[in-house]
């Protein structure tokens, strides 16, 4: 009971059937505002592409295409469920809940708006507020890499294979610089309950995470979680001209289009994050209207997070892909060591500014290093002294034929 | 630097297309204009008298790329002839599921018989409706193309056959811009001819455009012909949408 009740402080009380309902309610209304959210997500993505590309894109059903996501999603469900002959079968089958089932419970999490009064009871405009809050939302994205890597191994084919290969390596590469970003906003909140967080945000543009911890956490984390998302620019995974589909490539039917479901989630999900972490969440100004001062957090939050769901669009109209050992480099060799050194800074202002400007000395110190070993490295590679010998071009069949003949003669 | 202003220079121009006009229509409500020499579905030709042009020397067959044209022919009924020639096309079929739409067999025609209509929106419901025979190609006693009813022709289509033809001095010699070199249709004449790529073009009395003029909003700002830019070519654009007695100084 008590692991229950650390989830809605509203449980905590005093058991009644009221509360429940309020719960209950709260979850169903969350849910279906995901779904709904996802369902105007695609068709928003793919409209806004389809202008950012001077073409029309979806237009036949209902006004402006609204209601394109539902004929296709009809479309998927009623198509015919394949499952190779060569997958692991169970496996196979429970990949898409791995992916899905992790983005809907990350979305928990957020705080969507204030508090507000119903019959007496103060309800958390949030589907849950854990103790572990941001924890969760690692926790999470770990799992759903699972999916991404079952749904590929599972799938007995080659390219699934090679993609979810990629994905694993990406996604943990990744989040080693996401949880540093994290660490820094934890540092300075002094709590991982996303409802604290928010709550620290609360006293201006002046108190956002985004300006107090300095641009660089912002820029890293929204760099690191579309790596994580496998959006472009990052979508390495699911590179077309490489790899047929990625690990999707198996899939048909209703499966397929939970991972396709999955992923716009993923997107709306982790812009609400950001906004939460970085953007004060819900907070913003309210106009002194009575019984309806509860709506402008949830319209402030709706405002941030469609932002943030645009920017990923336009990343995906405006940057190409990048090359896989890129983002190999970009991941190691760039972010996780300014991840780690901010972290050290925020840490060391924390405690006192001597401290601060000590640690901004020591990572200035340590990054000239890297500089230095990561020159070192590659002139090692591909410079004078490489140790690494040239292949060259395999033997054509003319080039055997050619020394067999010399030898001979 | 200049690569970091070239890496924001991508999102500076998908977010300026998002207030231009797509390039892309949806189609089947919104067509968009066809050039004229745009090359649809074949039509055999007849004289000004009413004889047929094709004198059935499988010339076409034998160049057509992907073996789509049938012709057999033979001698003309002394008593009715049916083309002006010894030999008539006896038999003429094209295999729409093969054509390619690439015009050869209006080149190797020696007579100018075959030419191609701009109606390119045909479809089938099985392999024999595909197989046109002379019956369906050849023109009517207006001239006309037969209109067969699972073709979708547009206004004025008709009357541009043998737009290829219309064309003058293909290979760009101006010595040959405005000379006739093409006998009359049924019902329409001598077709005459189109506007060169010289200055002397005259293009109100052959009806055609230069593409530039066509589309200047799919063209580069640099590219825009100087009548059609800015404040003055907005003005001009509105003239020539006004029907023609509205317009007070029009040459």
């Amino acid at each position: 009971m008590r692991a229950i009740a650390s989830v809605d402080p509203l449980l905590a009380g005093h058991f009644s059937w009221v509360v429940l309902l309020i719960v209950a309610i709260k979850v169903l209304v969350g849910f279906g505002a995901l779904m709904g959210a996802v369902t105007l997500m695609i068709w928003f993505e793919r409209k806004a592409i389809s202008d950012m590309q001077s073409r029309i894109g979806p237009q036949r059903w209902g006004p402006f295409g609204i209601l394109q996501t539902l004929a296709d999603g009809l479309k998927l469900i009623l198509k015919e469920d394949l499952v190779p002959e060569q997958a692991d079968r169970f496996v196979f089958k429970l990949a898409p809940y791995l992916v899905v089932v992790p983005a809907l419970i990350t979305f928990s999490i957020v705080p969507l708006g204030g508090t507000l009064t119903i019959a007496g009871h103060p309800v958390m405009l949030q589907i849950a507020n854990p103790p572990m809050g941001i924890l969760l939302m690692l926790a999470m994205s770990g799992i759903s890499v699972y999916g991404v890597m079952l749904a590929g191994w599972s799938s007995g084919s080659k390219y699934p294979l090679l993609s979810s290969v990629r994905a694993s390596a990406q996604m943990i590469s990744y989040e080693a610089a996401l949880g540093m970003t994290i660490v820094t906003i934890v540092l300075a909140t002094g709590s991982l309950s996303t409802h604290n967080i928010v709550d620290a945000q609360a006293g201006g543009v002046w108190h956002w995470n985004l300006i107090r911890l300095g641009v660089i956490p912002f820029a890293i984390f929204i760099i690191a979680i579309t790596a994580e998302l496998n959006r472009p620019p990052f979508d390495v995974v699911e590179g077309e001209s490489e790899l047929v589909g990625g690990f999707h490539t198996e899939y048909s039917s209703i499966r397929f289009g939970l991972f396709y479901l999955a992923e716009f989630m993923n997107t709306i999900t982790m812009s609400a994050i950001i906004v939460t972490l970085f953007f004060g969440g819900p907070a913003g100004w309210v106009p002194n209207v009575p019984h309806l001062r509860w709506v402008f957090p949830i319209v402030w939050f709706l405002a941030k997070t469609v932002t943030f769901a645009f920017c990923y669009i336009w990343f995906r109209a405006a940057l190409p892909r990048f090359r896989y050992d890129q983002l190999m480099d970009m991941g190691w060799k760039q972010l996780i060591p300014l991840s780690l050194g901010w972290v050290l800074i925020v840490a060391g202002f924390l405690v006192r500014p001597a401290w601060g400007f000590l640690m901004i000395a020591l990572v200035l110190f340590a990054w000239i290093l890297l500089t230095r070993a990561f020159a070192l490295g590659h002139s090692r590679e591909r410079g004078d002294e490489s140790v690494l010998r040239t292949v060259g071009r395999r033997p054509l069949p003319g080039d055997v034929i050619r020394a067999q003949s010399d030898e001979e003669s | 630097m200049s690569n970091f202003m070239t890496f924001f220079g991508g999102f500076k121009l998908t977010l300026q297309h998002l207030s231009r006009p797509t390039v892309t229509t949806s189609y089947p409500q919104a067509k968009r204009a066809k050039q004229p020499r745009q090359h649809g579905r074949h039509v055999l030709s007849r004289y000004e008298d009413g004889m047929e042009k094709c004198i059935g020397c499988e010339l076409c067959a034998g160049a057509c790329p992907v073996d789509c044209i049938y012709v057999r022919g033979l001698d003309n009924p002394p008593d009715h002839p049916v083309s002006p020639g010894e030999r008539y096309g006896y038999i003429y079929e094209i295999n729409y599921l093969r054509c390619i739409h690439c015009d050869l067999c209006v080149e190797a025609c020696p007579t100018q018989a075959i030419t191609e209509s701009k109606m390119f929106e045909f479809s089938f419901t099985n392999r024999t409706d595909a197989i046109y025979t002379k019956a369906e190609l050849l023109v009517d006693d207006q001239g006309l193309p037969q209109r067969l009813p699972w073709e979708d022709w547009r206004e004025g289509e008709a009357a541009m056959t043998g737009g290829w033809m219309r064309a003058t001095s293909p290979n760009g010699e101006a010595a040959f811009e405005g000379v006739v070199q093409w006998t009359g249709d049924l019902g329409v004449g001598v077709r005459a001819p189109e506007g060169g790529q010289s200055s002397n073009r005259d293009d109100e009395a052959t009806g055609s455009k230069q593409l530039r003029n066509v589309f200047p909003k799919h063209l580069l700002p640099e590219d825009v012909p100087l009548d059609q830019r800015g404040l003055q070519g907005m003005m001009n654009q509105a003239r020539a949408k006004m029907p023609r007695r509205h317009r007070r100084d029009d040459r």
